[in-house]
């Protein structure tokens, strides 16, 4: 019942997650596996992201410190310390989790934009702890991060186990966003997103679903940096710029906020722009931001959202689609 | 009136009590030293001409809004420093003015967010929904109750406007309240809905308390036992229909509509 209205009916939904896990083995034998990985880490970031914004309205706009300083952490424990690389994620991902605690109960009083505000001006504080700290290497970050050897015994140098290694990251965050969309805690969201005050004259207590709903985001967008900070065997500080911010913010719109699968597809469609583009230069930006504009104005639900849109209107015995989720959802009442 | 007044009742009747309840808004007296006193299982209605602070002291009520001064006693404990989520766990449950349902969630879902809360399971992100489904046969139950059976699958935003507020009725009722706030329970319905909504009213005041707020006022002189009329965020009077309709500053206030008259 809930599955249906958040996506596609059921038995399409089945066929359609086998196609793309098939599609995802399959992968690194037809493209770049470098390129697989960053967008998978990207996706994660991305789902971690709309998990807030689309599942309880709030717009971080500081995302990138939890992806940034897990980065960080896990670079540094792996070179500096040798670190195993699942315990070095595990430890990069921890301090994204306290941060998210921290931040998220600093933030959450506030709302709408002044949420937006509160949770980048803690961002840039990290972004200033990043340059000035001595362990994060300034403008350099931390280079040569090794991969090492996972559990001591797989090699992730070799680009396939540490392409698989990556996706199985990938789908066990992505299960957990899932799980927390359709969980007794997801309802609970889901009812704060669309009328906070009613939720409050139930007797919830609002701004505890939200910091632990803040603090899952931040771990799992902490998980996303943790990894890519192996892969790309390097944390630097663009990473925790507010641009990277903006980027995630970019993408889930792009795929379609508030749907379980869009944050992916966005992700995917950014990191192959940025990758596609690299020739032009500084064009990039210039190029993507138009792409961007020119996606919004045309799949305004995203384009997973315009994709389930259609769907729904196709499948037989479905009443009208419910509105989109958007931001301007995050005022209760109707 | 369909029950005789609670009469030289004792103290403990007294489900809910101000005293000088006050709220300035930043110089502007919304609400000032408003003396309350609901009885428990009657039906009090709060009128008032727009602006006179009904609204306002439904939020300070439920705490929704601090005051600026007074005191609030329900069930014979001081709430005035406790929060929201905190005085709907002791009863005290609340509609808005404008319908305030779950619009992109299910009838059933709507319902069973209040059912969901006492389980305790409400902060499990590991769990899947499916272990709400035992709280599927109480939450048709309550659907039912208000009529709103066929609906039940139905997604909020899609019921017509007086089915929502039979929604909103269900799932206040789902808390098993004690005491119920209705903001203008009858705003906006036609003909119909509004007898259907009255005889909901009056069969939850049955067994509960219902302190209502209402503009209709001839849904106020049938289905009300008491009725407390604010003005400019003072009280005007109080007293039964009969005595608050007959009474002359109650008619100026009104400025000479004659409604209140009309009912008597
Ligand atoms: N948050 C607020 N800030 C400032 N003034 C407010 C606020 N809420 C209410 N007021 C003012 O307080 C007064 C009382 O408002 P309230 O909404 O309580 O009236 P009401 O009796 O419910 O009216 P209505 O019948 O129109 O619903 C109004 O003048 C209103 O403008
Ligand atoms: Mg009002």
């Amino acid at each position: 019942m809930t599955g249906a209205r958040d996506g596609f009916p059921a038995r399409w939904r089945v066929g359609i997650a086998a196609l793309l896990l098939a599609a995802a083995l399959a992968a690194p034998f037809l493209f770049y596996p470098v390129f697989l990985m960053q967008a998978l880490c990207f996706a994660l970031f991305a789902c971690a992201f709309n998990l807030l914004i689309g599942y309880v309205g709030l717009l971080s706009f500081g995302h990138a410190a939890f992806m940034g300083s897990a980065a960080y952490i896990t670079a540094y424990t792996v070179k500096a310390w040798g670190f195993e690389p699942l315990t070095g994620i595990l430890a990069g991902t921890a301090v994204a989790a306290l941060l998210g605690a921290v931040f998220g109960w600093l933030a959450i009083r506030r709302q709408g934009i002044y949420f937006a505000m509160v949770t980048l001006a803690l961002a840039q504080m990290i972004y200033f702890i990043a340059v000035e700290a001595k362990f994060t290497g300034g403008e350099d970050g931390i280079q040569a991060v090794p991969r090492g050897h996972l559990l001591g015994v797989v090699d992730l140098n070799h680009s396939l186990p540490m392409y698989y290694f990556v996706l199985a990251v990938f789908l066990g965050g992505y299960a957990l966003v899932y799980r927390t969309i359709h969980s007794p805690f997801g309802q609970v969201l889901k009812a704060i997103r669309e009328n906070e005050p009613r939720a409050i004259s139930l007797g919830y207590r609002t701004e505890r679903y939200k910091l632990l709903a803040f603090t899952l985001s931040a771990t799992l967008a902490g998980l996303a940096g943790a990894t890519k900070a192996l892969v790309f065997q390097l944390a630097s500080l663009t990473d925790v710029t507010w641009q990277m911010s903006g980027e995630v913010v970019l993408m889930t719109l792009l795929g379609g906020l508030g749907t379980e699968f869009g944050p992916v597809v966005g992700a995917f469609i950014d990191v192959t722009m940025e990758n596609y583009l690299a020739s032009w230069g500084s064009w990039v930006t210039v190029i993507q931001g138009v792409i961007f504009v020119f996606c919004v104005l045309l799949f305004r639900r995203g384009v997973v959202g315009e994709i389930v849109d259609l769907a729904r209107r196709f499948a037989p015995g479905r009443t009208e689609a419910p509105p989109p989720a958007t931001v301007a959802q995050t005022a209760p009442g109707e | 009136m369909h029950r005789p007044p609670a009469e030289g009742c004792a103290l403990d009747d007294v489900i809910l009590e101000t005293q000088g309840l006050t709220k300035e808004f930043a110089g502007f007296t919304a609400v000032s030293g408003v003396d309350l006193k609901v009885r428990r299982g009657t039906i009090h209605a709060l009128i008032g001409p727009n602006g006179a602070g009904k609204t306002t002291v439904f939020n300070l009520l439920t705490k929704f809004l601090e005051p600026t001064a007074g005191k609030i006693v329900y069930g014979g404990r001081d709430i005035t420093a406790l929060r929201a989520p905190e005085v709907a766990r002791l009863g005290m449950v609340r509609s808005f003015q404008i319908s305030a349902v779950f619009p992109h969630l299910s009838v059933r879902e709507n319902v069973r967010i209040a059912l969901q809360r006492p389980l305790g399971t409400s902060f499990q992100f590991w769990r899947s929904e499916r272990c709400l489904d035992a709280l599927n046969p109480r939450a048709d139950a309550l659907i039912a109750a208000v009529g709103l059976a066929d609906d039940r699958q139905s997604t909020a935003a899609e019921l017509p406007y007086g089915r929502k507020r039979a929604l909103e009725i269900a799932t206040t009722l789902a808390l098993e309240p004690e005491l119920l706030l209705l903001d203008e329970p009858m705003a906006g319905l036609g003909h119909e809905d509004i007898g259907r909504i009255a005889g909901l009213i009056r069969e939850i005041a049955r067994s509960r308390t219902v302190l209502m707020v209402e503009h209709n006022l001839s849904v106020v002189a049938d289905l009300s036992d008491i009725i407390t009329v604010l003005t400019r965020g003072r009280v005007l009077a109080e007293g039964s229909y009969a005595q608050v309709s007959g009474n002359a500053e109650v008619r100026e206030a009104y400025m000479g509509t004659g409604a209140v008259a009309g009912h008597a």
